[in-house]
């Protein structure tokens, strides 16, 4: 996640990064970690990632919020998270909305 | 090159997701995507959203995800379905020195094509009942390790796309570096930072990713010697059924 602002939105910190807040912490899949103030509806960015153990990465005025290496796996969860993309013709395309069929993705590259 | 197999196995339940990685956007993708002419989704994701979110560390990668949006193998190589035979080397007399080289390594490349395939057929015929359909906890345990310094590299690489994309190259430069060499295994940083050099103009550019004529050389490594030390047949792990 990339941001450009010291406080964003929960949302916006839910979405970014995939991780939860509630009362009682940062959640995702089974995984919580326990963070003070994790409710309210604005978001330190970095004091929030320094205290979850995401890596905080700056250049000049954009923060990179990194994902979390605690669990030393990639996955948290079997859980497929949303996947928003868009199209050719710039259009968005949700992974979910795929549900009910079983889904092969495929990265590839032109390079 | 899924498009052959994802018509026939379309009725039977499959869908297949293209996602072209490419921080050089939508427009780099667009030539292949159309030539493809696929009818299924094929997205492009310029920020490797699917490095974060799933692991992908190497291109081709597949990830499966049943009906119920329940991954059941997380990314790993997944080698395209090769329809006729794998075309000779040919003619590279007219190729570049470095072509000429890169081919004959990428060669090397091993990767099992007919395994993969096979375990896709039968997961579709059979479901959650395939052995290849791993459990929650195998998926989790499967999927690419992700400490806290590959994390940094992560935040690191996002960072260095982020830059380039919005014309500062040179910053962005620094971030890969430094997602490199925290992540030294992730050929998908690296090829992706090398392909963004200058090369010779043509349709090779985009796989040159190395030191060329009259530019500075920002990286550490290039495709070349990588994976020469890497071992081009380690390039792929061995697939795991």
């Amino acid at each position: 996640m990339i941001v450009t602002t010291p406080e964003i939105t929960r949302a916006e910190f839910e979405r970014g990064t995939g991780w939860q807040l509630r009362p009682e912490g940062a959640c995702r899949g089974d995984v919580c970690i326990p963070i003070a103030d994790a409710a309210g509806d604005s978001v330190d960015v970095v004091a929030t990632a320094d205290a979850m153990g995401l890596p905080v990465v700056r250049h000049e005025g954009l923060t990179a919020v990194g994902p979390w290496g605690g669990s030393g796996r990639t996955l948290v969860t079997a859980e497929a998270p949303e996947l928003t993309l868009l199209d050719l013709g710039g259009n968005e395309f949700r992974l979910s909305s795929l549900r009910g069929k079983k889904v092969l993705l495929v990265a590839w590259a032109p390079y | 090159m899924w498009q052959e197999l994802r018509a026939e196995l379309h009725p039977l339940g499959l869908e297949v997701v293209t996602v072209g990685l490419d921080t050089a956007g939508a427009e780099a993708c667009r030539p292949f995507i159309e030539a493809a002419q696929p009818s299924h989704p094929s997205l492009t994701d310029q920020q490797h959203a699917v490095a974060e979110l799933f692991g992908v560390i190497n291109i081709p990668n597949g990830v499966w995800i049943d009906e119920n949006g329940i991954i059941v193998r997380p990314a790993e190589t997944a080698p395209a379905p090769r329809r006729e035979e794998r075309a000779a080397a040919g003619d590279m007399g007219e190729l570049p020195e470095r072509m000429v080289e890169i081919f004959t390594e990428a060669q090397k490349i091993r990767s099992d094509p007919q395994a993969y395939e096979a375990a896709l057929r039968d997961w579709v015929a059979n479901g959650a009942d395939s052995p290849f359909a791993l459990s929650p906890a195998e998926v989790i345990e499967r999927s690419q390790p992700r400490d806290d310094e590959a994390a940094r590299g992560q935040a690191h690489f996002e960072l260095a796309t982020h830059l380039h994309a919005v014309g500062k190259h040179d910053a962005g430069v620094e971030h890969f570096r430094a997602a490199h060499e925290l992540v030294p295994t992730n050929f998908s940083y690296k090829r992706q930072a090398w392909s963004l050099e200058p090369g010779p103009d043509g349709p090779l550019q985009r796989f040159w990713q190395g030191p060329s004529e009259g530019a500075d050389w920002p990286y550490a490594g290039d495709w070349l010697t990588d994976v020469r030390e890497f071992g081009a047949e380690n390039y792929y792990a061995e697939w795991r059924p």
